[in-house]
């Protein structure tokens, strides 16, 4: 066919344009999501429970990722370190995923039991009184901030929907139970979500300060679990390997 | 005298233009002082000043905003209208709808940008504008295609000309890219806040898909399109050839599909999605410099307004500069030089080699060609448009000289070991080394944004002197 035709015919140039541009995504996205060992299969991934979802939407809401990567790569130095190099598996309930592109600071994928809470809600309020070369903006509204929680369910809901297995019903409840443990079903709970959310606040005190249920009480508890739900003891590289 | 005085303002609609034209301008400034402003943070973090609106992690993504879709599309907006006008000998078929993508476009910009600014965000990079923003630019952006489709179709031309299939190619990229990267749930009909549809491994294979081609074709194929009429026009020469623009549109928007996941090499996708996408970034050099070959050498036997003509030196600058960059990014997308570069302020600077030395300096270029037109006069100022270049060449290599450094030199601080086998270097020792390299950053940036004000001030003053009524 003579270039000529597609310069005279602009229906024929959309076409042509959208088969070229349709090609390299339909090759390399789509089956993402029909190859089962893109995401490895491992135990101890769970959702998050509704305060640990709250956090995370805080670090959302600040823009945390576009400083700090949750994504450690098989490198020797970056198992030094951050430790083990992540899984397709441990971010496949982050919707959106929040790898990051830029370590303006550190990679969070697995600083979770690193740092003492007292230590974490001190960082995010001040962070160069404990790190003076930091150029981290402070935060100190998240421990000022009381921790809005009314549409909690609505966003466990919303979750829902996208296909993570917060339970709305008995028969998902038990489908958890089986899955994830009943302590853990119980916290992926959407009716229930409000007590469990303040029940966690309570128990773990993320912000240091027991009587105030925070952003900051919610952001600590998604930092604190970042990168601790796999035991890695229990598997050998040569294992995950086999995924890549 | 009604029948002699025919002007160009009937036979085009120059109106929708000359809105677009301005705010172009308007979106750089303000664009770019954001920018200098975040810059200046990274190096100095007490201008957060403890207010969350303007954190460096709220007001990033006002910056991109702001650049890529307020200046940068609004770049596009007016010379796609123009470009396709006279090529066409066609009037745009509606004005009302011409002045709906204007009006629409531009609440867009403003709407992300408080968004951004309160927090809501999709925490995905140049994709942050929560659900309702997303849905007005699938409408705003259906109606572009329609306008800009069907003034194709009434043209009085045989031929579609060149530049109008890279714009016709960047208006599909971006509406199929918008939708699929924005599928998302929202949490009820009033909330801002929704879940993306996808997770993990895969929700990040459709954003880099996504944040690959809005630089594929939101800010190349489009400003090729750009390129091939302002750059011919300026120098008074047919485009170099023709066979080539041919083989590179095709092998450019065939080819740039493949690549976004070479910004995820490492990470937990599978290897072959990691390495298919670092061959098709090789490839991608040729039909990149294909572009680049064909702009300038359209120059050939002209090449004494390089001295002369402050406008074709913004073009022809711009054009190596995207050669420049289009070179660096194959060789950051090898998966060895993507091991030190990843994360680094490395990439920071190749986008800004991309933004500032392609784009930005290709719109300047035009849109000192286009203006005078816009409103039946000449520029100002010549002088005026010679300095802005230096400004905005110097700021260029200020920053990205500044951002080399710091990059190379954070990737090889965190990979390295001392004899004992130990890390050699705390992550805050990486940081405390880039101080001075930010503040070089931010100062290339205010000269960069300096040469933005100047412009806008000789554009003013040229605007003030023409008319928008006589041919």
């Amino acid at each position: 066919m003579k270039h000529d035709k597609i310069e005279r015919n602009v229906g024929i140039l959309i076409i042509l344009t959208m088969l070229a541009i349709s090609a390299g995504g339909l090759v390399e996205i789509v089956p993402l999501f029909f190859i089962k060992e893109t995401v490895e299969k491992v135990d101890g991934v769970r959702p998050y429970s509704p305060l640990e979802l709250r956090g995370r939407d805080i670090y959302i809401r600040e823009g945390c990722y576009l400083c700090h990567s949750q994504m450690i790569r098989p490198f020797r130095d970056e198992a030094l370190r951050y430790g083990h190099y992540s899984l397709a598996a441990e971010s496949k309930y982050d919707h959106p995923f929040q790898w990051g592109s830029k370590r303006t600071g550190p990679d969070l994928a697995r600083v979770g039991g690193k740092y003492s809470n007292d230590w974490q809600t001190q960082h995010l309020t001040a962070p160069r009184s404990l790190v003076p070369q930091s150029v981290m903006p402070n935060y100190p509204w998240l421990s000022k901030t009381a921790l809005d929680y009314s549409d909690i369910q609505g966003r466990m809901k919303a979750l829902r929907v996208t296909g993570v297995p917060y339970s709305n019903s008995k028969a998902e409840f038990d489908k958890n139970v089986k899955d994830f443990g009943e302590e853990t079903a119980k916290n992926l709970h959407i009716p229930d979500a409000e007590k469990n959310l303040i029940a966690q606040a309570q128990a773990g005190n993320y912000d240091t300060n027991p009587d105030k249920l925070t952003e900051m009480d919610a952001l600590v508890s998604y930092l604190q679990l970042l990168g601790t739900m796999v035991d890695f003891r229990k598997y050998d590289d040569d294992y995950f390997a086999k995924f890549r | 005298m009604t029948t002699t005085s025919v002007t160009n303002t009937e036979q085009y609609n120059y109106d929708v233009i000359r809105k677009f034209a301005i705010m172009t301008l308007v979106w750089g400034v303000v664009g770019m002082l954001v920018g200098v402003y975040i810059a200046s943070e990274l190096a100095f973090p007490a201008l957060n000043f403890d207010i969350p609106y303007i954190t460096f992690g709220r007001l990033r993504p006002v910056h991109t905003g702001a650049v890529i879709f307020g200046f940068g599309g609004s770049a596009l907006f007016a010379t796609s209208y123009y470009i396709v006008q006279r090529t066409c000998q066609a009037r745009l078929f509606s004005s009302g709808l011409a002045s709906f993508t204007f009006w629409g476009w531009q609440s867009i910009i403003v709407l992300a940008a408080l968004g951004d600014v309160m927090g809501y965000t999709q925490g995905r990079e140049y994709a942050e504008m929560e659900w309702p923003i997303d849905l007005l630019i699938e409408v705003v952006w259906v109606g572009y295609l329609v306008l800009f489709v069907g003034t194709l179709m009434k043209r009085k031309q045989p031929h579609i000309y060149v530049a109008n299939w890279f714009y016709v190619a960047f208006i599909l990229a971006t509406a199929l890219l918008h939708t699929f990267n924005n599928l998302a749930v929202p949490v009820s009909l009033f909330s801002m806040k929704s879940y993306s549809l996808f997770s993990g491994a895969q929700d990040a294979m459709t954003q880099w898909w996504y944040g690959h081609n809005a630089v594929g074709f939101f800010l190349t194929a489009a400003f090729l399109g750009m390129m091939y009429y302002f750059v011919p026009k300026q120098a008074g020469r047919p485009v170099y050839s023709y066979r080539l623009s041919v083989l590179h549109f095709w092998a450019l928007i065939f080819l740039y599909m493949w690549a976004g996941a070479h910004h995820l090499h490492w990470t937990a996708i599978p290897d072959w999605t990691s390495t298919l996408a670092a061959t098709f970034s090789i490839m991608l050099l040729l039909p990149s410099w294909g572009g680049m070959v064909n702009g300038i050498l359209t120059l050939s036997g002209a090449w004494d307004k390089m001295r002369t003509d402050p406008i074709i030196r913004f073009l022809i600058v711009s054009l190596s500069f995207y050669g420049m960059s289009t070179f660096e990014g194959p060789v950051m997308s090898l998966k060895d030089v993507n091991a030190l570069s990843h994360y680094t302020d490395w990439t920071i600077g190749h986008v800004h080699s991309g933004a500032l030395g392609w784009v930005a300096m290709v719109t300047f270029g035009s849109f000192y060609h286009m203006i005078p037109k816009l409103w039946n006069t000449k520029m100002f100022s010549n002088r005026l448009i010679n300095i802005h270049f230096w400004l905005a060449t110097i700021g260029i290599l200020l920053y990205i000289t500044a951002m080399w450094i710091s990059g190379i030199m954070q990737g090889l601080m965190w990979r390295a070991f001392d004899d004992f086998g130990n890390l050699q270097y705390a992550f805050i020792e990486s940081v405390a080394a880039a101080h001075n390299l930010y503040i070089m950053r931010a100062v290339g940036g205010l000269f960069f944004l300096s040469g933005m004000v100047l412009m806008c001030y000789n554009m003013y003053k040229t605007i003030k002197s023409g008319s928008t009524e006589q041919a």
